[in-house]
């Protein structure tokens, strides 16, 4: 902000020097100048910064676009020329960053097992099996352990000094485990001894990753650090074997053979070991949907009543909406501003706080709705009338934004226009219906589709309130007032942990629908605005 | 005007292009690096945040080192996965138990090795709580489950059966002092949780145990004759029945029930003390009763733990803390002190029995309880039978309904 009004005079000595010349376009003024300067300078700061991380985690890829993307920004803005692409760049650059990445990655997730489970490569499977599998051999010795090097602490060779519950001290490196003589035991540990230097906490928190992987090998496994200090006898349960490809479970000899295509250890009874990878599935998220018959069959019904919610919400909201804006357009009306008011009121309170307040106002027993009505409707009990209660929350919540965008709609519609319809006879109703609602919907249509599509994917507005219930006795999994997204989001994430694949996959189902039932309205408004205009 | 314009132009579509090249770079957060004399960081919910800050900072000048506690108040067990794969978690996390099954299938955590000494420094239901794999995968700190709350002054007198408790509770409710018989959660998706010590009641069982004390996934026992016997009891309580259980109370509104005087009996753990205790009411708390000669009412036993991080950067001061300073009676009380959930470490326990009652009633509750099965296959119990609840509560048939969730979790477990 200050350094735009400590521009101005600059600008105004810019304008004049171009006022001048008979040429002013390319001539910058030396406010825009500094402005472009330091904004190109904070781009490049910024990706300075962000290059930092990516160099030591060793993202070449994610570095080379860094570059790049630097690279054209650079490219058009210190040129006076390229100018279509001053102005297309930002948004090109935001739509891939926001939009496109986005879309690809889900499209990418979408073939994948990624999820629970199945996170991380083999080699990191592998390597959580076998350090899961590490235990104390039965009946082994606990030592207390100090840490030490013959040498220079910090860098030097590590050693384990270990002493046993009955006082005896020991050595342990990878040769394996020898008497200590000479080393004075305080305390059930070794303090100090001749010819090692002890490691500090401060040492041995800066070598912690050294200690955890050092081990004294003894007949029967390893002798492991568990912290700094203590140590125990361990052995691993479970060991991978490159050349079958499998776990090996050394006490029983039973094998877990790595089966690629599912991304797990499984033997031949079919048990899997829990830790699993990510692979490449296929399409196999996507037949799911359809051949799985828990998902395949509810679907249908949960698409058309998922239509119909967004179709209610968006047109009872929009009917509502018109209604109240067209009640206050009246300039006889007294008190307009403060009906106004009171109109917008729901649209300024949380949204979050409303649902869950009015999942309340609908409790059986102890909402206000039925002891204000006396009634005895168990709401959210049955199908229908739990479908009736979650749109007539979302008309609350929904109508204050229609009567805003409908009051400044008919605020735009001459008068003339109305007047002229009044000259030649028509009705009040006949001027509406005639005149008013087809100029409103011109403006307002786009935002019809809009709301349509948002409340096609009203997540809150379901899990909120009813959380997809009632729920038929003989499914858990779809629910009567379930929207394909709460419904997805069940299948994809409460029961068997995370399954992001599969969630990814139900996403681009989901954005497919939504992209035809758009681009199809879309289309069919255009025609619409063609005529009328 | 127009080179001024678009040199704003400009500096804006820069200043955006800026923010457009950092989204580029997801993993561009700044690495936790060890200071000089190494550091650690926890991750907790904000109550034990709260709590163990001061401790933590008291511990960490012993160690020599510097911890950190981090609140995450939502979500902590994904965000801790998550964190854990992009290779960036804390060096320790605390929380429930029942996560270890999918913390351990993640390799997001390693076991902790205890001395045969400090294994037996804590109750032993903890330590079979945290064991998975037969290996101890966290270290314990409290340990809690339901038990049944009884206003006193209502109902003065522990009903022996649950049929006593829905009769006196009908009484008080005829007399007009109260408006409910019980305050238990069930609301419209159900409870499982709440509603396991009914069902064990009745005869039912989630899953079968194994050999060596595990639960055995491949023994489900929703859906065999047992449970639908328990779930006919559980629906004379129901909607349809007594009126003792009800959907229309769920977790908004069942403590609120008790302290407002309006239920004489609730059924809640540890954590509805303190609000119970700043309503006033006069209460008791015991076992939770089961049906007239049916099996005893077993609650789940939950346990609270501290694990270790697999990939974090500083594991041998993380293991050196968990397993030697966590295993300090003193910890224990303050994390008591911040909630009152009974320790899991005896001696910390008997430190705390004196002076708060109702931590050794709760343990008592507790004493036949079920170990909370902390199999990853429990993940697909909690929604189907949940479900299934809140349907015969409200009144649904039940043999197709509890052999339909049986079938369901049969189907996901595989």
């Amino acid at each position: 902000m200050a350094e735009k009004t400590a521009t101005l005079p600059e600008d105004r000595a810019g304008r004049e020097v171009s006022q001048e010349t008979p040429r002013p376009p390319r001539s910058v003024g030396l406010g825009g100048q500094i402005g472009k300067t330091t904004a190109l300078a904070v781009t490049i700061a910024l990706a300075v910064w962000a290059a930092f991380p990516l160099i030591e985690r060793r993202l070449w890829v994610g570095l080379a676009i860094e570059v790049g993307v630097v690279a054209v920004v650079c490219y058009v803005y210190l040129s006076p020329r390229r100018v279509p692409m001053k102005y297309l760049l930002p948004g090109t650059l935001l739509l891939i960053a926001f939009q496109v990445v986005p879309v690809l990655y889900t499209v990418g997730t979408a073939v994948t097992n990624f999820g629970d489970g199945h996170r991380g490569s083999k080699d990191e499977a592998i390597i959580a099996i076998q350090t899961s599998s590490v235990s104390r051999v039965p009946g082994s010795t606990e030592y207390a352990l100090s840490v030490a090097t013959r040498g220079v602490p910090a860098s030097d060779p590590l050693l384990f000094l270990l002493v046993d519950p009955a006082g005896a001290a020991f050595v342990g490196d990878s040769a394996g485990l020898r008497p200590l003589s000479g080393a004075t035991v305080a305390g059930g540990r070794i303090t100090a001894a001749e010819g090692y230097n002890l490691l500090g906490i401060g040492q041995s928190a800066a070598r912690g990753a050294e200690i955890t992987a050092f081990t004294v090998p003894t007949d029967r496994g390893a002798i492991r650090a568990q912290g700094i200090s203590g140590a125990y006898e361990g052995q691993a349960g479970q060991l991978y074997d490159a050349g079958c490809d499998c776990v090996r479970e050394a006490a029983t000899g039973r094998q877990w053979r790595a089966d690629d295509a599912e991304g797990a250890f499984v033997n031949e009874a079919g048990e899997r070991l829990v830790q699993g990878w990510r692979v490449n599935v296929g399409l196999a998220n996507f037949t799911r949907v359809v051949t799985d018959p828990t998902i395949a069959g509810p679907f249908a019904g949960i698409l058309v009543w998922n239509l119909a919610f967004a179709a209610a919400s968006a047109l009872g909201t929009f009917a509502l909406g018109l209604l109240c804006a067209l009640a206050l357009h009246s300039p006889r009306l007294r008190g307009r501003r403060i009906y106004q008011v009171l109109l917008i009121l729901p649209y300024a309170m949380p949204s979050f706080a409303m649902l869950l307040i009015w999942r309340d106002i609908f409790n059986t027993d102890f909402g206000l709705l039925n002891r204000m009505l006396d009634l005895n409707v168990d709401w959210f009990g049955g199908t229908w009338s739990a479908r009736v209660a979650v749109i007539l929350v979302q008309l609350w919540l929904g109508y204050p934004y229609m009567f805003l965008v409908a009051t400044g709609a008919l605020q735009a519609i001459p008068k003339e226009v109305g007047e002229a319809a009044e000259m030649d006879g028509a009705g009040p109703w006949q001027r509406f219906r005639r005149v008013t609602l087809p100029l409103l919907l011109v403006a307002l249509s786009p935002l019809l589709i809009s709301s349509f599509a948002f409340n096609f994917n009203n997540f809150t507005a379901v899990y909120l309130t009813t959380e997809g219930a009632p729920f038929p006795a003989d499914n858990s999994s779809a629910g009567g007032t379930d929207l394909l997204i709460t419904y997805m989001f069940r299948l994809a994430f409460d029961a068997q942990g995370a399954q992001y694949g599969f969630a990814a996959a139900i996403s681009v189902v989901i954005f497919t629908i939504v992209a035809i039932i758009s681009a199809v309205t879309f289309r069919r408004t255009r025609a619409q605005e063609e005529v009328y205009s | 005007m127009r080179i001024r314009t678009a040199g704003v132009v400009a500096a804006m579509g820069l200043a955006l292009a800026g923010a457009g090249c950092g989204s580029d770079s997801p993993s561009a957060e700044p690495s936790a690096s060890a200071g000089a004399g190494g550091s650690l960081m926890i991750w907790a919910d904000d109550k034990r945040t709260a709590a163990l800050k001061p401790l933590v900072a008291k511990f960490g000048q012993e160690l020599g080192v510097t911890i950190e506690v981090q609140a995450v108040s939502e979500e902590l067990m994904p965000k801790f996965v998550t964190a854990s794969q992009a290779g960036n978690p804390p060096d320790i996390m605390i929380g429930a138990h029942d996560w270890i099954g999918n913390l351990v299938q993640n390799g997001t955590i390693d076991p902790i090795q205890l001395t045969e000494a400090q294994r037996g420094a804590f109750a032993e239901i903890a330590i079979r709580g945290v064991t998975f794999n037969g290996q101890v995968q966290g270290v314990p700190y409290a340990v809690e489950n339901l038990a049944l709350f009884r206003n006193t002054e209502l109902a003065p007198k522990a009903p022996g059966t649950l049929e006593e408790l829905v009769a006196t509770g009908k009484q008080i409710k005829q007399s007009g002092k109260a408006t409910e018989i019980l305050s238990m959660p069930v609301g419209q998706t159900g409870d499982a949780y709440h509603m396991y010590p009914l069902y064990t009641s009745g005869g039912g069982y989630l899953f079968g145990t194994k050999p060596d004390g595990g639960y055995d996934p491949k023994d489900v026992g929703v859906g065999n004759p047992a449970s639908i016997a328990a779930f006919e009891k559980i629906r004379k309580l129901g909607e349809k029945g007594d009126g003792a259980l009800k959907r229309s109370i769920g977790h908004e509104n069942a403590l609120s029930l008790f302290t407002g005087k309006k239920a004489p009996f609730m059924i809640s753990g540890p954590w509805s003390i303190g609000d119970v205790k700043k309503a006033g009411i006069s209460y008791e708390i015991e076992p939770i009763p089961g049906f007239a000669g049916g099996q005893p009412a077993q609650p789940f036993v939950g346990v609270q733990a501290f694990y270790v991080a697999s990939k974090g950067k500083n594991k041998a001061i993380a293991q050196e803390f968990v397993a030697n300073y966590v295993t300090k009676p003193e910890l224990a009380k303050v994390l008591y002190d911040a909630e009152p959930r009974p320790p899991a470490l005896t001696a910390a326990f008997d430190q705390v029995k004196g002076t708060d009652p109702d931590v050794v009633k709760i343990m008592d509750a507790g004493k036949g309880g079920a170990i909370m099965p902390a199999i990853p296959e429990m993940a697909n119990v909690w929604d189907p039978f949940g479900k299934a609840s809140a349907a015969i509560v409200g009144g649904a048939v039940v043999p197709s309904t509890v052999t339909a969730a049986g079938k369901s979790i049969k189907d996901k477990i595989k």
